[in-house]
């Protein structure tokens, strides 16, 4: 159990990367909190199963340091780093039985006998593999493979981390709820460092305490599944969490005012973007709402609506933008003059899709582009 | 209710393949049974001998020598080739440019005719020119495979384990480069030593790939020919006259027909025999 810290870290897979476009991993420097349950969430190819293969050892980086609990251990082994990785297809060694394959990782490290005995047999009902515990490995089911090497895994104790890439891509969706529950409880048990990389967002939500966000080999937004919902710090956040995505509208900043097209919508604070840049207002369609016939909104025409059981989803297009709004059950549309009111307080400028902070709070970062 | 409409015409779909089947294999071989339960004295004369001439090969100490040098030679190599080949697929790169240069190397002496492969050797051992025979004996040696049986014997295998150590080491390697990455990354996460890797993770993905090496140098090597032909012609004395020399001898150099017939469905049947065998042993656990 380690705190891990990843100093000015950054990877390419050329010899000498010159372009940024080059580095599969661009320059970070992060803490991640010792005990904590972490997953990497991103699209296929953003340099998830990149950042996982050096912080557990199989692949050395190419810029900067990585840290266990404050020790250099960029050059060490996975073993040195005492670390337990379960990769996404499950890899179990065919000719040992299922007890055999758990023992294997502990049997190495000269574990003492009775202590690995003791420890497999929780391991095999807490996977609940004890039945099989004396077959050997290689007629099981994908399923049951899985869980061999997660065990294998979780079946050592004083890990500094446990790490996941993708491990329940082969496994029955009932499986996967069950098999990730089971993580979960784990996790509360053992309080692992864990990290997880997954790009399906369901898993990463309802697995981690804190989600770190990738996309294009950079982390885009570490934060709780709340904070990544409520205030997402990137375009890309906004849009890959939360279904249907944020709307992302082109605009111009006037102080508390962010117009679109023409029509003016009230934000809840003052903005100052930097000339030349490209500014968009974002907001999720759970804060857009039809306007009621009193008020006074922005017209808007509808294209459809689907039904999708809880809500429906109206998909409009304000002067020509494509958007998506929530509309709650049993309210009813009317069926002309459509006009759309927006949660001042929910809704995000961005600028060269960063959130941009407000004006006077004293702590406007600043882009350079 | 279905009515099954029975067509007969099928059969003339099944009909090339019999004929083929036929004229490879069924035909010829029985033709050889034929001669082997027959004496003819001129053609077209034939008497019916029954088991006579099993029981004569069977009685005989000049095939029980035979057979004893076929499988002493054959259990030689076997223990040679097979971890040789798969020491060598072992070291070899997996990826990069030397690869295919590797591969190319391998292949080299699959591609030699095998009566070529006898004369390159001949020629190489011989003790007053030949680069080993002249050398060996250089060295203080006393090697002449044309004389003494036991420099006979170390040619002849030598010369096997070069010509055909390649073909394990190409499918070893095969079996190799199936396994994933993933196998590799784990075993070194588990802690595993190198000799554990090679126990629990290459020894059981090559296993299928070992026994088709295995099987296809037991036959191969159960009937060699060509090259100790070519090297030795079965000599010093018979010293190296192996199942297959020996059933030429009897049938081509003394023309007994009845015999080479039985010695023929007497070598097949043993192959057939000792192929099962190895292969049922090897399998058996493979699908519990």
């Amino acid at each position: 159990m380690s705190q891990i810290k990843l100093d000015q870290l950054a990877h390419s897979y050329y010899p000498d990367p010159a372009t940024a476009e080059d580095f599969a991993l661009k320059k970070m420097d992060y803490l991640w909190d010792d005990g904590g349950a972490y997953a990497l969430l991103g699209p296929s190819g953003c340099g998830k199963t990149t950042l996982l293969n050096i912080i557990s050892g199989l692949l050395v980086p190419s810029r900067g340091r990585i840290l266990f609990d404050g020790e250099d251990v960029t050059a060490k082994s996975p073993e040195e780093r005492n670390i337990a990785q379960v990769f996404q297809f499950p890899v179990i060694y065919d000719t040992m039985t299922v007890a055999q394959n758990l023992e294997f990782p502990l049997a190495n490290r000269g574990v003492d006998r009775s202590e690995i005995r003791k420890r497999v047999d929780e391991m095999l009902d807490t996977l609940e593999l004890s039945a099989k515990a004396g077959r050997r490995a290689q007629g099981l089911t994908a399923d049951e493979k899985q869980k061999i090497s997660l065990g294998r895994g979780l079946v050592r104790y004083d890990v500094n981390a446990i790490l996941f890439d993708e491990p329940l891509t082969v496994i029955d969706p009932h499986m996967k709820w069950q098999l990730r529950t089971k993580l979960k409880e784990l996790h509360q048990r053992f309080s692992h460092t864990m990290i997880y990389v997954t790009h399906d967002q369901t898993e990463a939500l309802t697995f981690a305490d804190k989600v770190v966000v990738m996309y294009e080999g950079e982390v885009v937004q570490i934060g709780t599944p709340e904070e990544l919902f409520e205030r997402p710090d990137h375009t890309f956040v906004g849009y890959f969490i939360g279904s249907p995505g944020m709307n992302i509208l082109p605009c111009v900043v006037n102080g508390n005012n962010a117009v679109v097209a023409g029509h003016s919508i009230p934000l809840d604070t003052v903005y100052q973007p930097p000339r030349g840049a490209r500014v968009e207002l974002g907001v999720r369609p759970e804060f857009v709402r039809f306007a009621h016939a009193a008020e006074n909104g922005v017209p808007v025409s509808i294209e459809s609506i689907d039904n999708v059981g809880r809500h429906r989803i109206a998909k409009v297009r304000l002067a020509g933008n494509p958007m998506n709004v929530i509309v709650p059950e049993g309210e009813m549309l009317s069926s002309t003059d459509h006009q759309i009111v927006f949660d001042a307080q929910r809704c995000g400028i961005y600028v060269n899709d960063h959130r941009l902070d407000a004006a006077f709070a004293g702590q406007g970062k600043r882009y350079d582009y | 209710m279905t009515t099954k409409t029975v067509n007969q015409k099928a059969w003339f779909l099944v009909l090339p393949v019999l004929l083929i089947v036929a004229l490879n294999a069924i035909i010829p071989l029985m033709t050889v049974v034929n001669y082997s339960v027959q004496d003819t004295f001129s053609p077209g004369v034939f008497f019916f001998e029954g088991t006579k001439w099993y029981k004569e090969v069977l009685s005989s100490p000049r095939f029980h020598g035979a057979l004893g040098r076929q499988f002493l030679f054959t259990a030689i190599i076997l223990a040679i080739e097979i971890p040789l080949g798969v020491l060598v697929a072992l070291a070899m790169p997996r990826k990069g440019p030397w690869v295919s240069v590797c591969l190319v190397l391998m292949a080299l002496p699959l591609l030699i005719p095998w009566n070529v492969v006898g004369a390159m050797w001949n020629i190489f051992a011989l003790p007053d020119i030949g680069l080993l025979g002249y050398g060996l004996n250089w060295l203080g040696f006393d090697y002449n495979y044309t004389q003494q049986p036991v420099s006979a014997w170390m040619t002849v295998v030598l010369m096997d384990v070069w010509h055909w150590t390649s073909l394990v080491v190409l499918l070893a390697y095969a079996g190799l480069s199936s396994i994933p990455d993933a196998y590799y990354q784990a075993a070194k996460i588990d802690g595993a030593s190198a000799f554990a890797v090679f126990r629990y993770i290459q020894l059981p993905k090559m296993k299928r790939v070992l026994i088709i090496a295995l099987l296809l140098r037991f036959m191969d090597s159960f009937m060699v020919y060509t090259e100790p032909f070519v090297l030795t012609g079965g000599g010093p004395g018979n010293s190296t006259t192996f199942l297959s020399i020996d059933l030429v001898k009897a049938a081509i150099g003394e023309f007994n027909l009845g015999i080479a017939a039985a010695m023929s469905i007497l070598y097949f049947l043993m192959t057939l025999l000792v192929c099962w065998v190895f292969y049922t042993a090897m399998m058996r656990g493979e699908d519990s």
